[in-house]
């Protein structure tokens, strides 16, 4: 098959334009920076290319129509809760009183900001029964690392800084190992059980006097609730150890089961994925932490306080971990998610959750004929389904079939994820997709099984279809081209 | 309102397909664990009208925007033309995934790669990686770079470099059992070096860390000779640029001797939005390829030899080395970086010069102003870009207060970070300052001096 000519295609921003083709934003300068400055501190040249706005315009236009987002199609991206964006979010984002507030305004000129804070983070600590939230991690990645610094000063407080192990299941998420290695913990993986799940026994035998704390999510990446939780917390805490809640899979929770009640001691939020953020490329996200009543006072500062309706910002905690970032929290998307829960409220928000399990089992049903689906018991918001068998009889694997949906207009599922499920792919197809939308992907996802077993080179050839094919990611790794260089 | 497009036919449909009988079936969990009490504390639901009024309540509590605004240290209020939101926000861009799917990103990859580019372009580095949270995080994941690089557990940090940043270096720190030292500062206003020699001679320190403009506004760069001192002990030299304005008049940092620079790039078009997202940067000379942390977009080709970008060199990464990763870190600013790919590419060299000059222009404006009222004398001497620390006859925590009543925010309290400058305020000028605003300042400090200054002669006395 014959890619078309991508006429869409565009060169670099710094091989267009020319010297000189300024765009008048700002009154103009004949004079130099030397009026100001001494000679010495100053740079010799500033090599960027001017543009024309209208260049400008074109060449981003174009870039975006070479990429895929939710608003261009489905996103069954295991983990990611690729849920739809409401406008409104960015809108109330978009807010100049909002969007124009600088950080270190004083507290009497930012109570709209500090109310906002206050409000998101009580609706956070009854949605997931914690004590407290703060907003403070910039992401889930970030919480993560909050909440294994603060079990780090709770240890250190107890006299007990021997603890220094966690406890990874093989179906928690993938951040975990590497965050417990920037706290100076060792990680130890347990196996699951043959249920999907971790099991109280085998994790009895695997806590001691120096485990500091079990990392889990539930439900698990298998798309599993854990449903032995309440045990699984007894071994934990008996053996003096902390719970820790990785928030990625809340999207299937909400007003139905809360970590707090489970006997999670701290959690982190991906804001970003339950609380329909976008996700602009990979960033920014939003990871609040919370924590039971026993670690309050190890919280990152700031805390937000109210106190007879007056908000501020609290930078004396006791025995805090300190700052984790710049600034305050990621306030744009505390605005996003507040727009977000106000728009469902607290029966919306069960909904939800319903909804989402909802279309993770439809999906599932529709697919188990021709995909094995390793632990065949209704989800939650979403499930693995394996590949291994196709590839022993057809040769296609998880990856062709990723590639061969996005010919077909879809978005990858994720891959090879979690690891203990070999060719695996992970399906969330969220609350927002229709039916129709489900059923169109079902057909797709049967059409390329059908192709592999009828046609299995033309799925390893795939895509077709998109701007580019197969990336040669082995070349990109051994000669690294990471940036445009301008010709000597 | 749930932004879910079930009608009730659709959900009894899938419902009996999967073979269960109400949605709650499906949710199912112990009962020790059960939610039992409906949920207390959570807004809503509200129709978008109503969302809309509430939000516009709350921003109109946000009286800040009404007064004459003088804050930067390490924000900064600047023009962005529309042209960026409107091609920023476009939902192609905002909607979409990291861009692990290569052939289907390739716009957003191309973007980043330009984004790379441009911070290079403007540091004089050799690489720059798609991102990191903020500027202070830059800075710590930076120093981890050169711990990593050199096996030292030391770092030493200029006590010019911003203290939000220094904060979050010690929280980063105090994970990894690494020790922060601090140089102190001389009367200009820039690190004090003096002391170089022999705090170099332990060849303990993983790096040296500098900003440049620092805190206090100050144009801040060791010499060659400090340099050299520095390369010869072994350590990394970072330097940390958390107004990257600056970038487009001052010599770049590779120009006076980093290995490693990192800073804050939400100057370029980003939001203040009351202190995220930002913009965190890192760069390196290419010796830290391997070290670098977070995602790198590379060039390549495609199977049939087109250009092609894609995430490269993720055997750094979290999620391939888990435990050995370089970072934990698994986002990046994206969008933010989109955004200010949109923007340097609108500004253009031009455009961003003459705003850097602006900046300078107003700046020396504000200053001048503001020295002219009788008791207030520049603290340091020390060449500055666009803000700068002055004196005053008073306590400035005092000072600020009586400012805000007459609806200017004169700045920031700089004994909120230095005890021993408690009668500072850093003040921030940028193109977006009005010579009302200017006014405003200068008259304001001429009308609050007077008084404040006699009631702490009189306490004194």
């Amino acid at each position: 098959m014959q890619r078309p000519a991508d006429v869409f295609a565009a060169p670099l921003i710094f091989e267009q334009g020319r010297p000189g083709r300024a765009n008048a934003y700002l009154p103009h300068h004949e004079e130099g920076a030397e009026k100001y400055l001494p000679q010495a501190l100053l740079r010799d040249e500033l090599p960027l290319p001017d543009n024309s706005e209208l260049d400008v315009v074109r060449h981003f236009t174009r870039l975006s129509q070479r990429t895929f987002g939710i608003d261009t199609g489905f996103y069954p991206l295991g983990s990611c809760t690729m849920k739809y964006n409401p406008r409104i979010n960015d809108a109330m984002a978009s807010l100049p009183g909002l969007r124009d507030l600088h950080p270190f305004v004083p507290d009497d000129l930012a109570q709209g900001a500090l109310a906002l804070m206050w409000e998101l983070q009580r609706a956070l600590c009854s949605l997931f029964g914690m004590a407290a939230f703060s907003l403070n991690p910039a992401a889930g990645a970030q919480g993560e690392l909050a909440a294994l610094l603060i079990s780090k000063a709770y240890f250190r407080r107890r006299g007990e800084s021997r603890r220094k192990t966690v406890i990874v299941p093989d179906t928690a998420h993938g951040t975990n190992p590497a965050s417990a290695a920037m706290v100076g913990y060792k990680v130890i993986s347990l196996q699951s059980d043959a249920r999907g799940r971790v099991d109280p026994e085998k994790l009895r035998d695997a806590v001691d006097g120096e485990t500091a704390v079990c990392m889990m999510t539930n439900p698990n990446t298998l798309g599993l609730f854990e449903d032995r939780i309440v045990e699984i917390a007894q071994v934990v805490h008996a053996a003096g150890g902390l719970m820790y809640y990785d928030g990625a899979n809340a999207n299937a929770l909400m007003g139905n089961s809360r970590p707090g009640d489970m006997g999670f001691d701290l959690m982190h939020l991906n804001l970003h994925k339950t609380f329909s953020i976008p996700h602009g490329g990979g960033g920014a996200g939003a990871g609040p932490l919370g924590v039971a009543q026993h670690l309050i006072e190890f919280l990152p500062v700031p805390v937000v306080r109210e106190h007879d309706g007056i908000y501020s910002l609290d930078f004396n905690v006791p025995a805090t971990i300190g700052p984790m970032r710049s600034f305050w929290s990621n306030f744009a998307h505390m605005v996003r998610a507040l727009a977000y829960i106000c728009a469902n409220g607290a029966e919306g928000l069960a909904r939800v959750s319903q909804l989402a399990v909802l279309n993770a089992n439809y999906v599932k049903q529709k697919i188990r004929d021709v995909l094995e689906i390793p632990y065949d018991e209704p989800c939650r918001h979403e499930f693995v389904a394996s590949a291994q068998a196709l590839k022993r009889e057809t040769g296609v694997r998880a990856l062709d079939i990723a590639k061969a949906l996005l010919d077909r207009g879809y978005h990858a599922p994720t891959m090879y994820f979690p690891l203990l499920v070999p060719e695996c792919l992970m399906i969330e197809p969220t609350e927002t997709e229709s039916k129709e939308t489900l059923d169109g992907f079902v057909a797709a996802l049967r059409d390329v099984i059908a192709q592999a077993h009828s046609d299995p080179a033309a799925v390893r050839a795939a895509p077709q279809q998109t701007a580019v094919g197969r990336v040669d990611e082995t070349r990109a790794a051994r000669e690294p081209n990471l940036r445009w260089t301008p010709r000597a | 309102m749930t932004y879910t497009p079930h009608t009730p036919a659709d959900i009894r449909a899938m419902l009996e397909a999967v073979g269960a009988n109400e949605l709650t079936d499906l949710v199912k969990v112990p009962d020790a664990v059960a939610l039992r009490r409906p949920l207390t504390d959570i807004p809503g639901p509200m129709p978008e009208n109503e969302i809309a009024s509430k939000f516009a309540a709350l921003a109109a509590r946000n009286t800040a925007l009404e007064n004459a605004m003088f804050l930067g240290a390490g924000v900064y209020r600047h023009y962005v033309p529309p042209v960026v939101a409107a091609l920023a926000m476009r939902g192609e861009f905002l909607t979409s995934y990291t861009p692990y799917q290569a052939e289907v990103s390739q716009g957003y990859l191309q973007a980043i790669y330009e984004w790379q580019t441009y911070i290079c372009l403007l540091t004089g580095m050799d690489l720059a990686n798609a991102s990191v949270y903020d500027g202070a995080t830059a800075l710590a994941e930076g120093a981890i770079m050169a711990v990593n690089a050199t096996g030292r557990h030391r770092l030493l940090v200029s006590r010019a470099v911003h203290p939000n940043y220094r904060a979050v270096l010690r929280t980063y720190a105090d994970g990894l059992d690494v020790a922060v030292d601090e140089l102190g500062l001389l009367p200009s206003g820039a690190t004090d070096f003096r002391e170089l020699p022999s705090k170099l001679a332990g060849k303990q320190y993983a790096a040296v860390i500098v900003q440049s403009p620092n805190f206090f506004g100050v144009v801040d760069t060791p010499s060659k000779q400090e340099v050299q001192a520095i390369v010869a002990a072994g350590s990394a030299q970072i330097g940390v640029v958390a107004e990257a304005l600056s970038l487009a008049v001052l010599a770049t940092p590779r120009a006076w001797g980093c290995d490693i620079c990192v800073g804050e790039a939400q100057s370029f078009g980003v939001a203040q939005a009351f202190g995220g997202p930002h913009l965190g940067f890192i760069a390196c000379t290419k010796d830290h390829l391997r070290r670098i942390p977070g995602r790198l977009v590379g060039r390549t080709v495609d199977a049939d030899g087109r250009t092609a970008y894609v995430l490269t060199l993720q055997a750094r990464e979290q999620h391939i080395r888990r435990e050995k990763a370089t970072s934990n870190i698994c986002t990046n600013q994206a969008h933010c970086a989109l955004i200010a790919t949109i923007y340097l590419a609108a500004m253009g060299a031009s455009g961003l010069r003459d705003c850097a000059l602006e900046n300078l222009a107003r700046a020396k404006k504000t200053r001048d102003a503001v020295c002219a009222v009788p008791g207030v004398t520049p603290v340091f001497t020390g060449a500055t870009f666009n803000e700068f620390i002055v004196r005053l006859p008073a306590k400035a925590a005092d000072v600020l207060a009586a400012l805000r009543k007459r609806r200017v925010v004169g700045g920031l309290d700089v004994g909120r970070f230095y005890p021993e400058l408690d009668d500072a305020i850093l003040v921030a000028a940028t193109e977006m300052t009005a010579q009302a605003e200017i006014d405003a300042l200068a008259d304001g400090l001429r009308a609050v001096l007077p008084a404040l200054r006699s009631e702490r002669f009189a306490a004194a006395g």
